[in-house]
């Protein structure tokens, strides 16, 4: 073969040479040396949030991995004999005994319990602001909007595993959680009954509801979920990753540190830094104390709970809608030939439609830009949020919007905290879940422009350095200290589109779609603040000397 | 607009103003700053130091590795909440300690002692336009050959079947569950069944439930039955006695209560929480998750929140004895409202 003849030309000398030698003439791998050994990767801090959910992803697979040897999902009666004497006797599901032993019977096992639930909340955490990141950043322009659709989609992903694994305890708190998903169910028109039937294997609660969320919990959504990585990661290396714009980097270019050995290294620290916060959280800071909720009886309730903080907001949404507005009844009763069926909006609406806006808006974002701004160059270099005012606009009004639902999930503890009247508390979220995000968009867009504006005139003429001085003729000036190429770049390098006006076609007419699409470039671009240009900045260095008298002396102090 | 050519990559290069063309609008990329030497590559001492500081950092996490054990072996559980409490603080701090020292440890060294010098690579086109013409070059032959175009009775056929054929996958998990049936229109309450405590399941006699008291209510039997949780789930109730002046009975309804007992439902109308919250001054009943609240004196009629029916009344009356008693189950579906209710 002729390869035997290339390795009898090249006779490794050092002993990496030797193990390098004998793997990659067996099975490769040299290759992939020289593809990510010296790899550049930029360097920013609001790069680590995706770290941050990767390495969580991996906490909670080896915790879980730990935690499904003692679980057993079965929903067989037993009677508890563990160390919690306050339980003792109690009839409960084999699944919570198991979860109650894997607390107080299993050395290490609430440990364990702990750091997953924590890790659990900030996986789901990190996902959501790794992606605001990336939005407000404008990473998901071309060519990475295929990678912003994985990434929405592991968002989802994420939301699915957290509330399938909320459930498994099989206690009080978790088994209400799921009376309401099952309420939420039977609402839905024609299939609902039968979905909620044959998820539960019969009527709530049942005896399979368990075993069937722990397989898609341990099995099938971590798969997916890894196997999404892997396409998310595989895309990252194909473009690249993206870089905040600077001096030196351009579009065509990546400046960073290597994979070996610096990234490297503060990658891999960062999992044990990541692994240690959640460790230390976990020891000090008790999570879904299952012992203090009892076993799930469908009788009793505890007032003051919330899901967990990703599912929140679809609780909010829940508490908001109300069931009637005076006389007009959210629930209908629709007459048919063959009877008469109920449809509960009261229930569909604040369940689907915020989900429904939120994703729907996110997964198609990158086209409804590019769109807008008729953009089809790849991009490279991010945007720094105030250069994009509209877009970091709508991102606010969405985060406000989320958030508003997610306070709303809280009503009932912000009443008791605040010792305001709960039926309040709630007419001001219905209120704010509707203009809370109209106002944050226009205070958002203002205060980008305002910033903008701050660069502009930090770029022109220099920090305000404070010094007060005064003149020989009297006049008193403020000294700024002009700043140098390196940093005036950073604040002059960035697009800044203008409208688009619709242009008339061969006829004089407009058609409909590009009248659309001027509003709506109207909409985005209609205020702006351009780049200071080269010309701009030497004719505000040209005022001073055709400026009043005193110019010179002025010239003389900001250059001390 | 800063669409810089290559070469702006490099560094040195100065802001000019006068260049003519393009650049008249746009500042030139002043390329990479100088680089400025860290402490530790400028002094011997600083070096070691953070070579003594790194070192320090992971006889840290060696330290929390042995509080790790210390905590596993020598904090023997005892059925005290407070020793677990104990164990597990000293297995987390363990760990955390021992990530921490190694993480910290590593990312220290890597930021004072690893070369700090950014490097500039450059990007190349994703994948070539040569590779795009060749793949939809390739793809057409391959659809040509084949002959779907040419062969609609082919390409039909396989369409259908491939309509077809994912079916038995989904119909295969009709056995997930049976049909809903009457199931959901039912509970067991029936005629003469007694109103019993939850969970010990003793009567209740008329005469124990005072006014301004509440029972939670399970009907007499459910604690032997084999599902039991499925029917808790429909039957249980709360039992309230009012002053009678203050109910408002609709026509018909007038004789489902017994001197001012009523019992409703527990079950929330909205998605099927247990209304567990009584108010006993107002009269108002409230559902702790999403605070649909009924009123008493209306019926149970929704007053505030997200539910849009009233719970159902149990209707009741007393036996022979003196305990209360059903007179019939519900006179609807109780919880949550489905498609099918009605």
């Amino acid at each position: 073969m002729s390869s035997s003849t290339a390795t009898q030309s090249y006779v490794p000398k050092t002993r990496v040479g030797k193990v390098t030698d004998y793997v990659d003439s067996r099975v490769g791998g040299s290759g992939i040396i020289k593809e990510f050994g010296r790899k550049i990767f930029p360097d920013h801090w609001t790069f680590m949030f995706g770290e941050v959910a990767l390495y969580t992803f991996i906490i909670l697979l080896l915790t879980g991995t730990f935690l499904t040897f003692f679980y057993d999902p079965s929903m067989a009666e037993t009677h508890y004999e563990g160390s919690y004497l306050p339980l003792r006797g109690v009839e409960m599901s084999v699944a919570y005994a198991s979860s109650l032993d894997i607390s107080f019977d299993i050395r290490g096992g609430l440990f364990m319990r702990q750091i997953h639930h924590w890790a659990a909340l900030l996986f789901a955490a990190s996902v959501a602001v790794h992606m605001l990141r990336v939005f407000f950043t404008g990473a998901f322009r071309r060519p990475r909007e295929f990678n912003w659709v994985v990434g929405c989609t592991l968002v989802i992903l994420s939301l699915a595993a957290g509330f399938t694994g909320y459930s498994l305890p099989d206690d009080l708190l978790s088994g209400n959680g799921l009376r309401i998903i099952d309420g939420v169910m039977k609402a839905l028109p024609v299939v609902g009954t039968y979905l909620s039937f044959f998820l539960f294997g019969g009527e709530f609660p049942g005896t399979m509801i368990i075993g069937r969320l722990y397989v898609l919990h341990i099995l099938l959504i971590p798969a997916v979920i890894l196997l999404m990585i892997g396409v998310h990661l595989f895309m990252v290396v194909l473009h690249k990753h993206a870089q905040f714009p600077g001096p030196g980097r351009t579009n065509t270019n990546v400046v960073g540190y290597p994979v070996g050995p610096v990234y490297a290294a503060k990658a891999g620290g960062f999992f044990f830094i990541v692994f240690g916060v959640l460790a230390a959280i976990a020891a000090a800071f008790t999570i879904n104390p299952i012992w203090n909720y009892g076993p799930y009886d469908p009788s009793p309730v505890s007032a003051g709970t919330q899901p967990d903080w990703y599912i929140g907001w679809v609780d909010g949404a829940l508490r908001l809608m109300p069931g009637t507005i005076g006389n007009f009844d959210f629930e209908f009763m629709i007459p048919f030939p063959w009877g008469v069926n109920a449809l509960s909006l009261n229930v569909l609406v604040p369940a689907l439609v915020p989900a429904t806006i939120v994703f729907a808006l996110m997964f198609t974002w990158p086209w409804i830009e590019a769109w807008v701004t008729k953009d089809k160059r790849e991009h490279h270099l991010l945007n720094r949020p105030r250069n994009a005012p509209t877009r970091t606009a709508v991102g606010v009004a969405g985060v406000v919007f989320y958030c508003v639902l997610w306070a709303a999930a809280s009503s009932d503890l912000i009443a008791t905290h605040f010792l305001v009247s709960l039926n309040d508390v709630t007419y001001w979220l219905r209120f704010l879940v509707f203009f809370g995000p109209v106002i944050a968009f226009m205070v958002t867009r203002r205060i980008a422009l305002a910033l903008q504006r701050k660069d502009r005139e930090i770029a022109l003429h220099g920090r305000e350095t404070g010094r007060i001085v005064r003149l020989p003729h009297g006049e008193f000036i403020e000294v700024h200290e002009p700043v140098d190429d390196y940093k005036r770049y950073k604040l002059v390098s960035f697009d800044s589109p203008e409208v688009m006006v619709p242009t008339a076609d061969a006829n004089g007419k407009v058609s409909l779609l590009d009248k659309v699409h001027g509003r709506a470039s109207r909409f985005f671009f209609e205020d702006r603040v351009a780049p200071v240009t080269p010309k701009e900045l030497a004719a505000s260095h040209g005022d001073h000397h055709d400026e009043i008298a005193g110019a010179k002396d002025r010239e003389s102090i900001a250059s001390h | 607009m800063i669409m810089a050519d290559s070469s702006n990559g490099a560094p040195g290069t100065s802001v000019t103003v006068a260049t003519p063309g393009r650049e008249l609008d746009e500042f030139e990329n002043p390329g990479l700053p100088p680089h400025r030497p860290r402490l530790a590559d400028r002094d011997r001492r600083a070096e070691k130091r953070a070579e003594r500081q790194v070192a320090l950092l992971f006889f840290i996490s060696v330290l929390g590795t042995l509080l790790f054990f210390a905590g596993y072996f020598f904090v023997p559980l005892d059925q005290s909440v407070e020793r677990l409490r104990l164990q597990n603080l000293m297995l987390g701090l363990g760990t955390a300690f021992s990530m921490l020292g190694i993480g910290v440890g590593i990312v220290h060294w890597a930021k004072t002692l690893m070369p700090d010098h950014e490097v500039t690579e450059s990007r190349h086109e994703i994948r070539p336009e040569r590779d795009r013409q060749d793949a939809e070059k390739i793809v057409n032959d391959v659809l040509d050959e084949s002959g779907i175009k040419r062969r609609p009775l082919i390409r039909n056929t396989l369409l259908g079947a491939a309509l077809l054929a994912p079916l038995p996958a989904i119909a295969i998990f009709r056995d997930l569950g049976p049909l809903p049936g009457n199931s959901l229109k039912q509970t067991m309450w029936d005629t003469g069944v007694r109103l019993t405590r939850d969970p010990s399941g003793t009567p209740i006699r008329a005469s124990d439930v005072t006014i301004g008291s509440a029972f939670h209510v399970i009907p007499e039997g459910l604690n032997e039955i084999e599902n039991k949780l499925e029917e808790k789930a429909k039957a249980v109730v709360l039992l309230m006695r009012l002053d009678p002046e203050e109910l408002n009975p609709s026509p018909g309804r007038e004789n489902w209560g017994y001197d001012g007992i009523v019992a409703y439902s527990k079950i929330c109308t909205h998605v099927g929480c247990p209304v567990a919250l009584y108010e006993q001054q107002t009269h108002h009943l409230l559902c702790p998750c999403h605070q649909s609240t009924f009123d008493l004196e209306q019926e149970c009629k929704v007053i505030f929140g997200p539910a849009a029916r009233p719970l159902p009344q149990l209707p009741i009356e007393v036996d022979d004895e003196g305990y209360l008693v059903a007179s019939s189950d519900f006179q609807e579906p109780v919880g949550p409202s489905f498609w099918e209710r009605g």
